[in-house]
């Protein structure tokens, strides 16, 4: 009931952008149908998460409330280490795929042109190799690296391949929105070098692109479970998963979860909204 | 006046200029074709490689016996089923969510949160996901304790409908706005019904993108392997676990790689899958756009 109210505003408004054609009839309906479809999607898209809430508040006691399992994200014995890792993984991923993608993409855009195609597949691509199956073939690849480096923070060489594809989409409706080419040929004809005119022209002009491509990676990266899990290394989701294998309905892993969550839909909600202004200007 | 006059006039010619460089333009795609190499071109070459080798490193291409014996084939079965289902669900009522949002205002505030929502909610799953429900309707939830909870299908696939909903509204919500309003106006004028609206103008114009999307959220599905691991982690349903499982333990299938030849069974069928999505997006773009 409490989705109908909310939406209340909603069909009142619908008919002005509706022909005055439109039998009443029909227009009952489907306001009708409206509510109908938006109460059921609500109440499966908000109950779960409510469910979670209201498990990480739960006391000691069964039915009753507590902020303890809040408390021990921080106590709780490994959890902290994960979330910081993968924090700094977070970090890491993001500005390597910016450093990868970006200069590339401009470059191409500007000068090669005709290997745009094939970088877009490139791109695309791991979309069509499922985590699963590249973590199969890379254990081999990463015991080559593991000569250099044996810390947990290496896990980001395959995680901007895991962001590459919402990486592109994200930094590609940017440049596409801006006459990159004009731009690159006013600034070279006033004698700028090619970096100035990635850096210092180009760039600076796509900043929400950058920021979404930025936000898209890092959420990807804190939910990612497949690969950390399967190379053993104890970033949050795989640390989350033990906790719950060991100890199951421990109060931590609902609240570590639901920060997380929160954490992530934060980073997402900035995507959707600034992407909807950016569209409308 | 005369700095945009020079600016237009010397336009092309910088540009043109830089090839005095004597190293080909591409080179500058070298650093990042050489990472997509190294990281993804790299480890699927060694798997594809791997899926004809048994464990001592001979060539072996007892792989389809593995893919098609009884053991792999209840993998595959196993994922066909529970992606098939929570595909089905999660297009059709992804498909009426779109269309509840598509016959609002094109900006009203419940089509932009509606949208917003959703870009949120495809990406959520793994483990959280899996957390959320198991504190909804699991052994001890809040809701109800659903006796078929942890029953395969049908518990796992309505987890992971609560990811592809969201997605089919993204995926779908564009074609129903493509739906021109003079078409609907035209057959009504001819005295059509809804009914018949739907069944010989609407339908046969959606029905591409439909089946496109539906086959988005089927590799969607195959290749989830987070949600289903927490889930269940005792036996294993679906290719995804099965190939987790092989990894981590050498008991295996008979003298082949199994993991590998699980996962390369499973690039091809999500290539198909895709493949046949893009073919029906390019058909739903003839008419929708």
């Amino acid at each position: 009931m409490a989705a109908v109210t909310s939406l209340g505003e909603t069909p009142l408004a619908a008919p002005a952008g509706r022909p005055r054609g439109m039998q009443r009839s029909r227009l009952r309906r489907l306001n009708a149908f409206r509510y109908v479809v938006f109460t059921l999607f609500g109440l499966f898209i908000v109950l779960p998460l409510l469910a979670l809430l209201r498990f990480s508040l739960e006391g000691s006691k069964l039915g009753t409330w507590s902020v303890s399992a809040w408390k021990q994200i921080v106590s709780y014995p490994g959890l902290a280490s994960a979330v910081s890792l993968t924090l700094e993984l977070a970090v890491i991923t993001s500005l390597v795929m910016l450093a990868l993608l970006l200069p590339t993409m401009i470059w191409i855009k500007l000068r090669v042109q005709w290997i745009s195609r094939a970088f877009e597949f490139l791109c695309l691509l791991p979309l069509t190799i499922p985590a699963i199956a590249v973590v199969v073939g890379l254990g081999p690849v990463y015991n080559r690296i593991q000569h250099y480096s044996l810390s947990a923070l290496q896990l980001f060489w395959v995680y901007v391949i895991l962001a590459l594809p919402y990486a592109y989409r994200a930094l590609s409706s940017g440049l596409d929105a801006i006459d990159a080419v004009t731009l690159a040929e006013a600034a070279r004809s006033l004698g700028a070098s090619w970096f100035t005119v990635m850096f210092r022209v180009i760039a600076p002009n796509m900043g929400q692109a950058i920021l979404n491509s930025v936000l898209l990676t890092g959420a990807l990266v804190l939910g990612e479970f497949t690969i950390a899990y399967q190379l053993l290394f104890g970033t949050l989701q795989p640390t989350l998963y033990s906790i719950s294998r060991n100890t199951p309905n421990a109060g931590v892993i609902f609240s570590t979860s639901m920060a997380s969550l929160l954490f992530a839909f934060a980073l997402l909600m900035i995507v959707s909204y600034a992407g909807r202004r950016r569209r409308r200007g | 006046m005369t700095v945009a006059a020079t600016t237009t006039g010397a336009g092309a010619r910088p540009v043109r200029a830089g090839r005095r460089l004597r190293a080909p333009a591409w080179l500058g795609t070298v650093p990042f074709l050489g990472y997509v190499g190294v990281f993804l071109l790299w480890p699927t070459g060694i798997l594809v490689v791997d899926a004809f080798k048994n464990s001592s490193g001979t060539w072996n291409f007892g792989a389809p016996s593995v893919l098609f014996g009884s053991v792999g084939r209840s993998f595959f079965i196993g994922s066909f089923k529970l992606c098939l289902i929570s595909a089905v669900a999660g297009a059709v009522f992804g498909a009426l969510v779109a269309y509840a949002v598509a016959s609002g205002k094109p900006d009203g505030t419940v089509r932009r949160f509606a949208l917003a929502g959703s870009g949120v909610l495809a990406q959520f799953g793994g483990v959280t996901l899996a957390f959320a429900f198991q504190a909804l309707i699991g052994p001890t939830g809040l809701l109800f304790h659903a006796g078929w909870y942890y029953s395969f299908p049908w518990g796992i696939a309505l987890i992971y409908t609560y990811f592809q909903v969201p997605l089919m509204v993204l995926v779908f919500l564009p074609a129903i706005d493509g739906l021109k309003l003079q078409w609907r106006e035209a057959s009504e004028s001819l005295g059509s019904s809804t009914w018949q609206y739907w069944r010989y103008v609407g339908g046969p114009l959606l029905a591409p993108a439909f089946f496109g999307a539906f086959l988005l959220l089927f590799a969607n599905a195959l290749s989830a392997f987070a949600t289903i691991q927490a889930w269940e982690n005792q036996i294993a349903y679906t290719v995804p676990q099965a190939i987790s499982t092989s990894l981590s333990s050498e008991v295996g299938l008979a003298n082949v790689n199994a993991g590998a030849v699980l996962a390369f069974g499973m690039i091809v069928m999500v290539a198909v899958v895709m493949t046949g999505y893009a073919l029906l997006q390019r058909r739903a773009g003839r008419w929708l756009r």
